[in-house]
């Protein structure tokens, strides 16, 4: 009876897999007990209460860059959604303009012209092995040692870019500028059910429309339209020299331009890897097909090898931009003001709160990577093969 | 012969090739135009910065240079390009850090055998590879023991040592560590227990979803918490625990890629002959799915060994760290190009030796395949 039960626990697949579990369970439980145990003696010998009401102390420190309204009697946990603010907004600004960039030179990659091609390739291979940090770091060097204030390269008559960052007009709006806004919604919604029933009546009659021109048409016209109408609720306040430095406008610091660069220019190279490698994916027949049987150049691409070519490249490009979120966190060593930088960084030396500081910043980077996922999942399963595959 | 027959550079063939490649229509032709033009103004640009109106040991007046004053372009302004000498004259900072220069020899021993310990795992077909792969077993110990110090060595403590030392250190035994580790996690995600299961899940989607910066930070900061009083790994230590369980979670997923690369008749077949989990996993799917992985595993490896650069943001002075320190030296300041292109240039050779391979593996596995 015994011997059978030993027999069990070593030949029987479930007892074995039941009795491996248990123990993994055990080892953990008791890696768990020990480790709270002594880090709750640790912190108390230390001084160290537990707890999140330092959420609610005031934060003592200033924030260079902050979308909302902050100054330094404001809370930690103020801090923590201007610090978290700053990460998003730097995590949008840097994908959207590492697509552009990487669906550029993706496509430059596959140029028939050798010289481009071969530019290409070396921007690629420059900038995908050498780390992020000494990229963010070099690039925000070169703009810290741009000419100074008075001797702004100036851009367009409006733009000055200077060793404290780039100063530009910024939008005042006036009453009435909403009903623009609101218009430019609207025809968003109403271009992208049209696109649909434009689409249908083409399959049943056979007639092609216009429908991009129809629909730029519609999107960029209406909005100019309310915008003369509404008696061009739009103003720009210039920056202006005055003294030392400029005065009104807006300033985009060299901080926040060190991190776009680095992180756009790093990540773009990834992408136009995949962007490269999803285009060569279509087979070479797609094409010739698509040529046979008379389609326009433009055509082919937009409707044969794009549809294609986004299958490959989806899954990659959510890695890219999930990757360039997590890098937006070396913003601490330029000092840009992002979430690791002021909550994850002064917050935790000011308060010594080291396990719920981390605790929450690994969350809220955690939330942000499946939020990410989940709606590039979503997207992806949109433009995967549908039917009977 | 007459040269119009042979292969190469025949003026036949380049008129063609350039005909086909740079102006192959109008279109061709001015993008080729622009890009000539790009690539003589940067290149030129370049060229005179870091060589031809460079100083590297002496400046223009043949002096020696010790200080940054002594740089040319700090005496004439605008006229000399790069200052090299900060290179020079801090070269042991950057390869050893701290470490004491009668002691060097001892970190020089270990980076010429470091690639003896490599080569056995790289190359398959090597003669005499299982010599080569004992002593890759062998090598962390020895490495430690040269480099740390113990019986008729000196003791060199972890926090002298820095630069390319530090930064190899943690590539390297940052690997070395992780692979081990994640076979296990990739196996733990496949395996039919839930419990075993959930918790690899778990462990690898929770590194994968946080960035390195905030697991460094807590293991500087957290891992003091958790050990008694008696236990302080010092600072290279807990860098290195933060980088090996990262880069495991990475590295399981490209296993687990691998694995899931194999065929289910694959496993039926071994188990049909009689081989348990273990024989199965260890003689018919591991060598398999490897195989099929090792590409992605290279590539996790060069994006580590790109990350290891971010120790410097908790006090450890990596290459770029080093890098830093170097130009924060009063003497040297403001030297910032020369530093961050020469520092860019030693992860570049690297990072790109580390891709090259790769590719020549992907080539390798695609004519064995077919």
């Amino acid at each position: 009876m015994e011997q059978n039960f030993i027999r069990k626990l070593i030949f029987d697949e479930k007892t074995r897999a039941l009795l491996i579990q248990t123990l993994v369970i055990g080892i953990f439980a008791v890696l768990i007990y020990l480790v709270t145990k002594q880090t709750a003696y640790n912190l108390e010998k230390r001084g160290i209460g537990t707890g999140f009401e330092f959420l609610n102390i005031a934060a003592g420190y200033d924030i260079s860059i902050s979308l909302i309204p902050y100054d330094s009697n404001d809370t930690h946990l103020r801090a923590y959604f201007v610090g978290l603010l700053n990460t998003l907004m730097i995590a949008v600004c840097g994908c959207f303009l590492a697509t552009i960039m990487g669906f550029l030179v993706g496509i430059i990659r596959l140029s028939s012209n050798w010289l481009f091609r071969n530019i290409a390739y070396v921007y690629v291979e420059f900038t995908r092995n050498v780390p992020v940090l000494l990229q963010i770091i070099l690039y925000y060097t070169i703009l810290l040692h741009l000419p100074k204030v008075k001797q702004s390269i100036i851009i367009f008559d409006s733009f000055y870019l200077s060793n404290r960052g780039l100063f530009s007009p910024a939008p005042i709006f006036k009453d009435g500028f909403s009903v623009v806004i609101g218009s430019l919604i609207v025809m968003i919604i109403f271009t992208f059910f049209l696109k649909k029933f434009l689409k249908k009546k083409q399959e049943l009659t056979g007639k092609q429309y216009p429908i991009f021109l129809i629909n730029s048409a519609l999107i960029i016209f209406t909005p100019i339209f309310f915008y003369y109408l509404m008696g061009m609720p739009l103003e720009f306040d210039h920056p202006v020299m005055k003294g030392f430095n400029f005065k009104g406008g807006m300033v985009i610091r060299p901080e926040f331009l060190g991190m776009l660069f680095g992180l756009s220019i790093y990540t773009a190279a990834f992408i136009s890897e995949t962007v490269r490698s999803g285009i060569i994916s279509v087979s070479k027949g797609q094409r010739e097909a698509a040529q046979a049987i008379g389609l326009k150049a433009n055509f082919i691409m937009r409707l044969i090898i794009i549809p294609q070519a986004l299958r490959v490249i989806i899954p990659p490009l959510t890695s890219q931009y999930l990757n360039l979120t997590k890098n937006s966190s070396l913003g601490i060593a330029i000092g840009y003001a992002d979430l690791v930088h002021g909550f994850g960084g002064i917050s935790l030396n000011q308060t010594g709160k080291a396990i719920e500081i981390m605790l929450i910043v690994m969350s809220t980077y955690l939330t942000i990577s499946l939020t990410i996922s989940f709606f590039m999942n979503l997207y992806n399963k949109a433009v995967q093969f549908k039917g009977n595959i | 012969m007459t040269p119009n027959t042979s292969p190469y550079l025949s003026p036949n063939k380049m008129l063609n090739w350039s005909k086909k490649n740079l102006f192959s229509s109008w279109v061709n032709t001015i993008m080729t135009v622009i890009a000539l033009i790009f690539l003589y103004e940067v290149g030129t640009f370049f060229l005179n910065w870091a060589i031809f109106k460079a100083d590297f040991i002496n400046n223009f007046r043949g002096e020696t240079i010790t200080d940054r004053t002594f740089c040319s372009k700090n005496i004439e302004v605008g006229q000399h390009g790069a200052c090299w000498a900060i290179i020079f004259v801090r070269f042991h900072q950057f390869m050893y850090g701290f470490y004491p220069v009668e002691e060097a020899w001892r970190v020089n021993l270990v980076y010429a055998f470091l690639p003896f310990a490599l080569i056995g795992v790289l190359f398959d077909k090597l003669p005499l590879r299982r010599v080569f792969l004992y002593f890759t077993f062998a090598f962390p110990f020895i490495a430690y023991f040269m480099l740390y110090g113990g019986p008729g060595l000196s003791v060199v403590a972890t926090n002298k040592w820095g630069g390319l030392l530090v930064t190899l250190f943690l590539g390297v035994t940052g690997i070395a560590m992780a692979f081990p580790l994640s076979i296990l996690l990739a196996l733990g995600r496949r395996s039919n227990m839930p419990i075993v299961k959930s918790i690899c899940v778990v462990f690898i989607e929770f590194i994968r979803g946080v960035p390195l910066i905030t697991l460094l930070f807590t293991a500087n900061v957290m891992l003091p918490l958790f050990l008694p009083e008696g236990v302080k790994p010092d600072n290279l230590l807990r860098a290195l625990v933060a980088v090996t369980l990262f880069q495991s979670a990475y590295m399981a997923e490209a296993i687990r890629g691998g694995l899931q690369a194999i065929p289910k008749g694959q496993i039926e077949a071994a188990q049909s002959l009689g081989l348990n989990y273990w024989q199965t996993t260890r003689k018919i799917i591991l060598p398999q799915a490897l195989k099929i992985a090792i590409p992605p595993i290279v590539n996790t490896c060069i994006g580590l060994f790109k990350d290891t650069s971010l120790v410097l943001i908790i006090g450890l002075f990596d290459l770029l760290g080093i890098g830093r320190a170097a130009l924060s030296d009063i003497t040297w300041t403001k030297l910032y190009y020369e530093v961050y292109v020469f520092v860019s240039l030693i992860f570049f050779i690297f990072c790109f030796g580390m891709s090259r391979y790769s590719l020549y593996l992907e080539k390798k596995l695609k004519t064995d395949n077919s």
